[in-house]
């Protein structure tokens, strides 16, 4: 049994401790909101924090994660930079078919919340990592200079 | 399309519909709570259901997949019914002929079809549904029908100040009758109709809560994963599963005809198991197919006997004198790469079975499995989910057939989720198309042009009935009715199906391939002639009132004409396709090594009404950068009759740091409502391809894009 901080709460899963974090979390804890994209870290869909630094949780076995707090899409809303950027998506209408977006947010909350006033190229490296299909970048750079306005 | 004559949705009792609803499966938590929709008193036709609570629930026909239709089909329905639209319920359509698209004859979503096909139905069943309300009050209130009119979900009697919500009079509207000819709005009336309102389902997609199908979590559900044979055709030799059956989770091993499958605790497991059998596959007859040979076999083909799509006018004394000119176009085979991998959820048990997944054609996957499993169509349930991404992949459903073969040897219901690779390895692709074109000019204008296009007959297999005469009218689309007026007209198709390859519809669909064919030749034409490609496209359109004003606005918002620094270019794309008139011009870099920067695409588009204006123009966003990734990147090869890409690493996408600023310009149109989803993806590539002539005098006539080429170390 591993016991992981998701969120400010202590989630106790029983899967093997080389599970990557992407499917304890889907399959083991029923939290689908954290999406399986290419399992190999090349699309950022399954972008999750880990003491607030973006990381692509399809990569870390959970039994590498140890106390360190986990944040998901579910929960990201609760902080400030989280909060603005969910604000700005919705205010721009970034989202189409929404697959990638859990990704995108936490990659965008992450970089707002360790710059402030992220300019093109920060935005370029915060988020090249993340695939959207349905093309919807022009909008996601446009909010997160939004939810930085904010 | 109303079914008018009986309150039921056919071959569906709505409390059957209800009481899944109430499942938490097919009502949608679209921050309404579920149980307010849980009553239906009201329920005049397949669309509408009003419950006594006044909750508004509006079935959707077309399935969201990005495209924002769910909120475009929404307000076309709740604008006629004069719906309280903040407080309208959405539901996902069950499989039923109700829903059929009257475009298809196939209950299907696809071909930038939706609002087109839909538009007068749901205006008709919205304002049916308003009249019958109004009726039932006139008749409580015994005043004249006349007198009442609607307002956000309420009907009022002004002279008396009476009102009555549409839940209070949902008992007594279902007992009126009909209106055989409902009356329906003036364009001036419209109150949700062409203003920009905020889409349905994005807030449950900002924090996790939107389930797609591969989110679906049935009460002790298993996770499965699975390999199908990579060479095409092939199929299971022999199985060694003594190592997966090792490891800890790992519950069954399964081998079916051509996949094998690991059903565990998770899909980590089930991908570990998967990744320790030790299959021999029984390769078949494709194993030593490559790309060289079916480009060939293409190329052979095109030279063959072709049937004659159109012919107007005469072709062989247009091309009797005048400037001749003559060039071959080929686009390659694509993944569709939508970012929710396959999945699909089965539960089987031997009378009945229930399958959980995101489909264009949930129709066609509730009788496949029924047929499948041998069980009555009635006995298979189908929920169809948000879909993580179609573009055409989830026309099919191959892959709800083989969870359901799965399925019947797994005790409760199971999950399968095709990893990345499989779902890239395991398409159906956009074929290859090799297109044969030559003009004759005359006086500065184009009198003769023959297309023939050779390629992949996709409608033979999806839709027969529509395969006519030997003509797939999907492969010569954008051909046969070409925008310009050349006069003398001949195109031609050669069905030619790819050895060993599955085909199948890709968005932007057959207008591709014709577009960037005809867009790229009328360029290479205009420079030759040396006229400007603007202008010149603009001799040719004096009958295309609707697509000249597109190329004269694309034109000048994007300056057109103005000088651009070195190694820079502009290239132009105008089209009429899906019921749209839209033109591009695109301003793209190219550097010494041959390396692209896209920097800017400007269009204007002509769609007719346009019902979600923001809609338009983030479907329009969206294809362009689709259509820019697969003319930059996209190709899928084949050898030893595999496919060589696997994955994001070596089938690559369009990135944030390479998307182009982005320009669209919407005419105000008062004609029939056009298609938009497709119309991006097919007006970049020649765009693009004529702003890389532009900058550097390479023309390129394939894709993609060949770095080789436009650097000068290959020759064109």
């Amino acid at each position: 049994m591993i016991t992981l901080q998701i969120n400010g709460q202590p989630h106790d899963v029983d899967v093997s401790p080389d599970t990557p974090l992407l499917w304890a979390l889907r399959d083991a804890l029923g939290m689908t909101g954290t999406k399986y994209g290419c399992g190999i870290a090349q699309c950022g869909a399954c972008t999750v924090h880990l003491d607030g630094q973006a990381v692509r949780s399809c990569q870390l076995p959970i039994g590498s994660v140890g106390s360190r707090a986990i944040t998901t899409i579910e929960g990201v809303g609760s902080t400030d930079a989280g909060a603005k950027i969910q604000k700005a998506w919705l205010d721009l209408e970034v989202i189409q078919c929404g697959y990638c977006q859990s990704g995108q947010i936490m990659s965008a909350a992450a970089l707002l919340a360790q710059k402030a006033s992220p300019n093109d190229d920060d935005i370029d490296a915060a988020m090249a990592g993340n695939i959207c299909r349905c093309g919807t970048y022009v909008r996601i750079r446009a909010a997160i200079k939004k939810a930085a306005a904010a | 399309m109303l079914a008018n004559e009986s309150s039921k949705v056919p071959g569906l009792s709505r409390r059957e519909l209800l009481k899944s609803g109430a499942a938490g499966v097919l009502l949608l938590g679209f921050r309404v709570p579920i149980a307010h929709a849980a009553s239906d008193s009201f329920a005049p036709n397949a669309f509408i259901r009003i419950g006594d609570d006044d909750v508004v629930t509006l079935v959707m026909p077309q399935v969201e997949m990005g495209q924002g239709i769910y909120t475009s089909v929404g307000m076309i329905l709740a604008d006629e019914l004069d719906a309280d639209f903040e407080k309208v319920v959405l539901q996902h359509a069950p499989p039923d002929k109700a829903y059929i698209n009257p475009i298809f004859g196939v209950q299907a979503t696809g071909g930038s079809t939706s609002v087109r096909a839909f538009w007068e139905p749901l205006r008709k069943a919205g304002a049916s549904a308003r009249a019958m309300l109004v009726e039932a009050a006139a008749q409580q209130w015994s005043v004249e029908l006349s007198t009442c009119r609607t307002s956000n979900s309420v009907v009022i009697h002004d002279a008396s100040g009476r009102k009555v919500g549409y839940g209070a009079i949902a008992g007594l509207a279902a007992t009126m009758t009909p209106p055989k000819e409902p009356k329906l709005k003036s364009i001036k009336d419209f109150t949700l109709i062409g203003k920009p309102v905020k889409r349905k389902d994005t807030p449950d997609k900002t924090d996790g809560k939107t389930q797609y199908g591969i989110d679906a979590m049935p009460a002790g559900v298993k996770f499965a994963a699975i390999a199908q044979c990579p060479i095409f055709g092939g199929k299971v030799g022999r199985v060694d599963d003594t190592k997966a059956k090792a490891i800890k989770g790992v519950q069954q091993v399964v081998a079916i005809d051509d996949f094998v499958a690991v059903v565990a605790d998770t899909t980590w497991t089930a991908l570990k198991g998967l990744d320790a059998l030790d299959v021999i596959w029984d390769e078949g007859p494709n194993a030593n197919v490559d790309s060289a040979e079916i480009w060939q076999a293409l190329r052979t083909a095109s030279q063959g006997p072709a049937v004659v799509a159109k012919e107007t006018g005469d072709v062989k004394a247009a091309f009797a004198d005048g400037a001749h000119y003559d060039a071959v176009y080929e686009l390659p085979f694509l993944a569709h790469a939508a970012m929710e991998p396959l999945n699909c959820t089965v539960h089987y048990t031997k009378d009945a079975c229930e399958v959980w997944t995101g489909s264009q054609v949930i129709g066609r996957v509730q009788a496949d499995v029924a047929k499948v499993v041998g069980l009555p169509i009635e006995k298979v349930t189908a929920h169809n989910f948000y879909i993580g991404g179609g573009f055409g992949r989830r026309l099919e459903q191959e892959m709800a057939v083989r969870a359901a073969r799965l399925a019947m040897q797994v005790d409760g219901p199971v999950k399968v989720t095709w990893r990345r690779e499989e779902d890239m390895q395991h398409d159906v692709y956009r074929p290859l198309y090799h297109n044969a074109v030559s003009a004759s000019v005359k006086n500065g204008k184009i009198v003769g042009w023959t297309h023939r296009v050779t390629g992949s007959a996709i409608i033979a297999r999806w839709l027969p009935p529509a395969f006519k005469n030997g003509i797939d009218i999907d492969a010569v689309d954008g051909a046969v009715d070409e925008p310009y007026d050349f006069q003398n007209i001949k195109i031609e198709y050669v069905r030619a199906e790819p050895l060993a390859v599955p085909t199948g519809f890709w968005r932007g669909v057959g207008p591709n391939n014709n577009f960037f064919t005809l867009e790229t030749f009328v360029d290479e034409i205009a420079h030759r002639e040396k006229v400007d490609p603007v202008a010149f496209r603009l001799k040719h359109l004096d009958n295309n009132p609707r697509l000249k004003a597109v190329v004269q606005l694309a034109a000048e918002k994007s300056g057109w004409g103005s000088s651009l620094p070195a190694r820079m270019g502009r290239g132009i794309s105008a089209q009429n396709a899906f019921g749209s008139f839209i033109s591009t011009v695109c301003e793209a870099e190219v550097d010494e090594s041959g390396e692209i920067r896209v920097h800017r695409c400007v269009a204007a588009v002509d769609t007719g009404i346009v019902v979600n204006p923001d809609t338009v123009i983030a479907q329009f966003q969206g294809g362009l950068i689709f259509g820019l990734t697969a003319a930059l990147y996209g190709e899928i090869t084949i050898a030893k009759g595999r496919v060589q890409q696997s994955n994001f690493n070596d089938y690559r996408m369009l990135r944030i740091n390479e998307a182009p600023k982005i320009e669209v310009h919407l005419i105000p149109s008062m004609e029939h409502p056009g298609g938009i989803g497709e119309t991006g993806t097919t007006a970049s590539a020649p765009a693009l391809a004529n702003a890389l002539f532009a900058a550097t005098g390479v023309r390129l006539r394939r894709l993609p894009i060949d770095r080789d080429v436009l650097a000068g170390r290959k020759p064109a």
